[in-house]
């Protein structure tokens, strides 16, 4: 068990609270650069959209893990993202210029619906965004001269400077790049006075009102920067994809974003990636396990959203803090080991917390 | 001519609408929580009547009371056995376990019933009553009915009866409801079993004019929108709102291009919160520090 002394105030805020995390992350890393060579392209592939998810799902960890508000349209700011990219690239901005563009028409279009949704509780953020997916969905659909309908349009193979990323290895390392550039934007977004204004949201709004933040603003700051991160994400699945379609951002895929969050872990960015592990890997044990079910039982049509449904609604009953709270719980067995209790992670009965006056 | 058949059958959308509306209204009221898997609850009252008319051959009426004993049971059991233990989680925690329970709820009901869609044998379909050139289906007509008598019904509830009082001061004020002698958990299961019926209802009305498939709990996130166009929390609220929302679609089906119809429900509610965001019959305040 390792003891950290306090010393100085700046402790608290340092990326690695200790030489310990500072070895494992650069293992970590390291592990992830050599990857490459010692995996099947298949898999290089898949990881590299555990890479964008992940990617997706720093937008909305910090607007549902430490805002605490929920969003059911985070598809459609990947949507705007993939669209936005690949009408640049088609005509012909370079890839970089074109990336940040849409990240940042993400962000403002977020922005832009979180003013009016975001001046009452969070419910209304939650049906306004859902509202606003839906509209996005239509227009996609709607708006052929430019998103080319139903059937479609393809994207430009990515080209960084003059370099051509179109194979899987180079594709995943310009993914993992921006992971990690994302990563530390996120951590060092929550440990300035913004993501502790929004961790105080998330706690308690009169409080954090009575400290002088500014409630609208800073919610509305969190989703637009939540969107941007999303729509970043969405650039890239543009090219991961290849081909875009209405269909590939509907209603199910904001869903296994949230869902991507909540069984991570709420409120860790550790729990993000688990959370995209998660979720990338699952339809395909879904699609393994239909080969060992009875017929009767694989061929429900919902099965698939049925069996989202059903992990995210055991993780909120049973382990709220998701993948990563549970790591937490097996970590501490292990270094407490002979004093272990089994009260020291038992949730504590909670009551009702009003939000109304009346 | 054409205006007032839109109207009719604007009111008539509006009407279901306003029903799921109203159960959602009442679970938040009371509870706090926000049922996003309301517009699944209509879709599995409407598959219960549905089995009760078309595969047990029940008489209609005595269907329509057994499909509204089972899911007042459903609703109770299911705020007994899941909803209970998320008391005093983050508001946000209930949300995304109501939307998980809506997909449960969709694949179960697609295990049991198959996903085609199908009718209800009703007494009244087939016949129209036509005044010049409005005609108007007796379908429609029984929806703005039965809206009006449930809603005739919960006001005389609300207003009249011990249970009802007792809700309200459970939705005013949970600590005092319970010092008081009301018997909290015993009300949060009954409210559920209240939503329930009313949202089978709207199911059983809806299902001649739209036939019912494990999708149709998707017109809940219309119902959404309409609780907010009426002002979240307020029980007349919800219907008005979903009687904007039901004929705004409707004119918007006809007079604007293909697309705005199915999104005319969510420019509206982006409207409202532009505007007036507290609803139009505004009951909830922000806090003020």
């Amino acid at each position: 068990m390792r003891f950290i002394k306090k010393i100085s105030y700046e402790q608290d805020v340092r990326l690695f609270q200790h030489e310990g995390q500072i070895f494992w992350y650069s293992l970590l890393v390291m592990s992830v650069l050599i990857a490459p060579a010692l995996l099947d392209t298949f898999y290089i592939g898949e990881l590299s959209l555990v890479f964008i998810y992940a990617i997706s799902g720093i937008g909305l960890m910090i607007l549902v893990g430490y805002t605490g508000l929920v969003s059911l349209g985070h598809a459609a700011f990947l949507a705007i993202g993939a669209y936005t990219h690949a009408c640049l690239l088609a005509v012909g901005v370079p890839f970089v210029v074109s990336m940040i563009c849409a990240t940042f028409f993400s962000a403002l279009i977020g922005g832009l619906i979180g003013i009016p949704a975001l001046r009452m509780t969070g419910i209304y953020l939650a049906v306004a965004t859902l509202a606003f997916a839906s509209i996005v969905e239509q227009i996609l659909t709607h708006w052929v001269s430019v998103t080319g309908g139903f059937r479609g349009m393809a994207v430009e193979l990515p080209r960084v400077l003059g370099v051509e990323l179109y194979d899987a290895v180079p594709f995943y390392y310009l993914c993992l790049g921006i992971l990690v550039v994302c990563l530390l934007l996120a951590l060092n977004l929550l440990r300035s006075p913004m993501g502790r204004a929004m961790r105080a949201i998330r706690d308690s709004e009169i409080p954090a009102r009575s400290m002088g933040i500014h409630l609208a603003f800073t919610k509305t700051l969190a989703f637009a920067i939540s969107a941007g991160f999303t729509g970043l994400a969405g650039s890239l699945l543009a090219h991961r994809i290849g081909y875009l379609a209405p269909d590939s951002f509907t209603l199910l895929i904001s869903i296994q974003l949230l869902i991507m969050v909540v069984v991570g872990g709420l409120g860790s960015l550790h729990g993000v990636i688990y959370g995209a592990v998660f979720i990338c890997f699952l339809p395909q044990i879904i699609a393994i396990m239909r080969d060992f079910l009875p017929t009767a039982i694989a061929r429900i049509p919902g099965l698939e959203p049925g069996i989202f449904g059903l992990i995210l609604v055991l993780f909120l009953i049973y382990e709220p803090h998701g993948i990563y709270g549970r790591w937490l719980k097996f970590r501490h067995y292990f270094e407490q080991f002979p004093l272990y209790r089994k009260a020291a992670h038992k949730r504590q009965k909670s009551y009702l917390r009003t939000e109304r006056l009346r | 001519m054409e205006v007032i058949q839109l109207l009719i059958s604007g009111t008539s959308q509006g009407c279901v609408y306003g029903l799921i509306a109203l159960g959602f209204v009442l679970i938040y009221k009371a509870t706090e929580m926000v049922n996003f898997a309301q517009g699944d609850i209509m879709m599995l009252g409407a598959f219960f009547a549905f089995t009760y008319i078309s595969i047990l051959e029940f008489n209609f009426f005595i269907a329509l009371a057994a499909t509204i004993v089972t899911m007042a049971a459903l609703g109770a059991l299911l705020e007994r056995t899941i909803l209970r233990s998320m008391i005093g989680e983050p508001p946000f925690s209930v949300l995304m376990l109501t939307i998980g329970l809506g997909f449960i709820i969709r694949a179960v009901a697609g295990a049991i019933w198959g996903n085609e869609p199908r009718s209800i044998p009703t007494p009244y379909a087939g016949g129209v009553l036509s005044y010049r050139e409005v005609i108007v289906g007796y379908e429609n007509i029984v929806i703005i009915l039965g809206t009006l008598l449930i809603c005739g019904f919960l006001f005389l509830f609300f207003k009249f009866s011990r249970l009802g009082i007792a809700m309200q001061a459970v939705s005013q004020n949970q600590l005092a409801a319970y010092y008081l002698g009301v018997p909290v958990k015993r009300i949060y299961s009954l409210v559920w079993a209240l939503s329930a019926i009313i949202s089978a209802v709207a199911g059983i009305l809806i299902a001649p004019v739209s036939l019912i498939s494990p999708l149709m709990g998707f017109i809940g996130i219309k119902a959404f929108a309409a609780a907010i166009v009426g002002g979240f929390g307020s029980l007349p609220g919800a219907i008005i709102g979903g009687l904007i929302i039901g004929i705004v679609e409707q004119f918007a089906g006809l007079y604007l291009p293909t697309g705005f119809s199915d999104v005319s429900a969510y420019v509206v509610l982006l409207l409202m919160l532009l505007i007036r965001p507290q609803g139009i019959f505004a009951s909830m305040q922000q806090k003020k520090v």
